[in-house]
């Protein structure tokens, strides 16, 4: 069995059916992407991986356990993490505080010990730091770590949304369009971090990209898909030169 | 000019980190404590209130500025707390139990009226705490047998290991205490794991639930924690009171927390602080000012809800972050002194922000 397989999953909202019986697998270690036009139902895979949405049939795994049925907020500790298509940080807390948030999952004292600052929480904390700080030095934020993310521009903020997924500790990471909205330079960066997330890090990505100079650059295998139906799975080359995909999404 | 120079994670975790710090609060502390010797009685116990109403304000505060819940039901925790205080007291209870039990009585109603929290929010949310406010008040009134109806009963005074605490001074210091234990033990809560779930849940709830935060535990959470806090000051305040009646916790006294919450700044405790000091000695104020204004004005019916109104209104326009903000600018302003940049909290863009599902 693959490292994380979707297994002819359906999603309906009535009578829109959003995925269609849709299967796919993606290898441990590897960069998978998923293309497609506006309403393919890209960001509803994500949806009901992440337990956004209850699937309507079908089974997901990961790791060799089934995550079709596990509770939304459970997710992350089978070592899912996501980014949003629209950034979702929270935007009232400096940049630190929204890292140290995606260390939620991890062991931490109880309420009592918290409102009395007892030393394990001292340590939890320093701990989270710690961890946090080299995610902050990977990704460069130093100099944002202490601004609101409100007062940030919108490229960082992409890389803070990303930071924070990191700061999990996936196995799993899902991006939703890491590169829309930045600009070449950053998008170049982007794609030598998300090499590094694998090899370093080695965390599996799939991401949803429109930008098909950064898939072809940091993806290994592209799924194209089209009215909530796979259109295509292959390498780069051979997914961008299938007469469909040329037809439904890249044009010519 | 100060820059923050830490050299070990632990160092951020330091509550007074600068000398400068050390002094001002620690001249804080000793004017609180010399004050009642210092000022007249009236004001001895106006402080005493201030304290009180500060702890309300805090609880709200957690609820409301950090779980972004709105309550307008804040008195009815308070008649809560202060109603079973009052009548463990009666029961020959100890203080501490009796003030810990009615923190923790009020803290299970907070549960259960937390627990439509986790569909409704929003307005929604603000109409079902005041339907429960006015439900609690008039429960409260009708239970003649227990609550004394609306024509209300004694407190017996606050006596803490044999010692007399119904002074002006006992009393004093007995809030004071019970103000700074709160006031820790909740600084300590919104910046640990809790308060930073809280914030979560408060700024982006489908972010919050992929990092395994447990959303509409963390609300229920949020209204427990706030109810409980409340209870203690609605504890407090019957002694304060000395005769509960149903009218003393009315919907306005909910208004007020809010105001105070709001002009305070959202999001900050010390806002919490600053706001239940202007809006706790507002009455105080106005009755000063009263006699100064032409009679026309001053005999005017419902000068106190006016102003209350006319300055909620005037931060709303011109100082959104409330009192806190106003200090943040302030604190600024000093430490890099001559240099301020006047755009610094100059809010910045906001984009666009997924509401297509929680």
């Amino acid at each position: 069995m693959s490292y994380f397989s979707v297994d002819s999953v359906s999603l309906s909202f009535g009578g829109v059916r959003a995925i269609r019986d849709l299967s796919f697998d993606v290898a441990q270690g590897e960069v998978f992407a998923i293309i497609g036009p506006n309403g393919a139902g890209k960001t509803s895979v994500f949806n009901v991986i992440t337990r956004v949405f209850n699937a309507s049939s079908g089974r997901i795994s990961f790791d060799g356990k089934d995550i079709t049925h596990v509770p939304r907020h459970r997710i992350v500790d089978y070592g899912i993490a996501r980014t949003f298509q629209n950034i979702e940080l929270f935007e009232g807390a400096a940049v630190i505080d929204n890292l140290l948030l995606g260390r939620h999952r991890f062991p931490y004292g109880n309420l009592i010990s918290e409102i009395c600052w007892l030393p394990n929480i001292r340590r939890a904390e320093a701990e989270s730091r710690a961890r946090v700080e080299d995610i902050i030095d990977f990704l460069e934020l130093a100099p944002y770590r202490n601004s609101l993310v409100s007062a940030l521009p919108y490229g960082v903020r992409k890389v803070v949304e990303l930071a924070r997924a990191l700061a999990t500790q996936p196995k799993l990471l899902l991006l939703d369009e890491p590169a829309s909205g930045l600009n070449p330079e950053e998008a170049r960066d982007l794609a030598f971090w998300i090499d590094d997330i694998r090899s370093d890090l080695g965390v599996t990505v799939i991401m949803i990209e429109h930008d098909m100079s950064l898939v072809s650059q940091a993806a290994d295998r592209v799924m194209c898909m089209n009215a909530g139906q796979v259109l295509a799975i292959g390498a780069v080359d051979e997914v961008q030169s299938n007469p469909t995909v040329i037809s439904a999404y890249l044009g010519t | 000019m100060r820059f923050a120079y830490d050299t070990s994670y632990s160092d951020a975790q330091q509550l007074l980190r600068y000398r400068s710090q050390w002094i001002c609060y620690g001249a804080l502390a000793i004017a609180l404590i010399v004050a009642p010797w210092l000022l007249p009685a009236y004001y001895v116990g106006e402080l005493s209130y201030l304290f009180i109403v500060s702890i309300a304000s805090l609880a709200l505060m957690v609820l409301t500025g950090f779980t972004g819940q709105v309550s307008l039901g804040h008195a009815a925790f308070m008649a809560i707390g202060a109603y079973t205080h009052t009548l463990l007291l009666d029961q020959g209870i100890g203080f501490i139990p009796s003030i810990l039990g009615a923190a923790t009585l009020t803290g299970f109603v907070g549960f259960i009226i937390g627990l439509p929290a986790i569909r409704v929010s929003g307005l929604y949310l603000a109409m079902v705490t005041l339907a429960y406010a006015m439900l609690t008040e008039q429960i409260i009134g009708r239970w003649k047998d227990v609550t004394g109806g609306f024509t209300g009963i004694p407190v017996s005074p606050p006596s803490l290991f044999g010692y007399d605490l119904s002074s002006l001074k006992g009393f004093y210091f007995l809030c004071l205490v019970i103000l700074v234990a709160v006031l820790l033990g909740l600084i300590n809560l919104m910046r640990g794991r809790t308060g930073r779930a809280f914030i979560g849940v408060r700024d982006s709830e489908a972010a919050a639930a992929t990092l395994g935060i447990w959303v509409g535990g963390y609300k229920v959470l949020a209204f427990v924690i706030s109810a409980f806090v409340t209870g203690i000051a609605g504890a407090l305040l019957a002694h304060h009171l000395q005769f509960l009646t149903p009218d003393g916790f009315s919907v306005m006294l909910s208004m007020e927390l809010v105001l105070m919450v709001v002009i305070g700044g959202l999001g900050s405790l010390r806002g919490a602080i600053f706001g239940a000091i202007l809006i706790g000695m507002l009455p105080t104020l106005i009755s000063k000012i009263k006699p100064l204004l032409p009679t026309s004005i001053s005999s005017q019916f419902g000068l106190e809800t006016f102003v209350f109104g006319l300055i909620l209104a005037l931060f709303v326009m011109f100082e959104p972050n409330g009192l806190n903000g106003r200090w943040l600018k302030l604190k600024i302003l000093f430490e890099n002194f001559p240099l301020y940049r006047r755009n610094t909290f100059r809010r910045g863009k906001t984009y666009m922000h997924s509401e297509r599902y929680r």
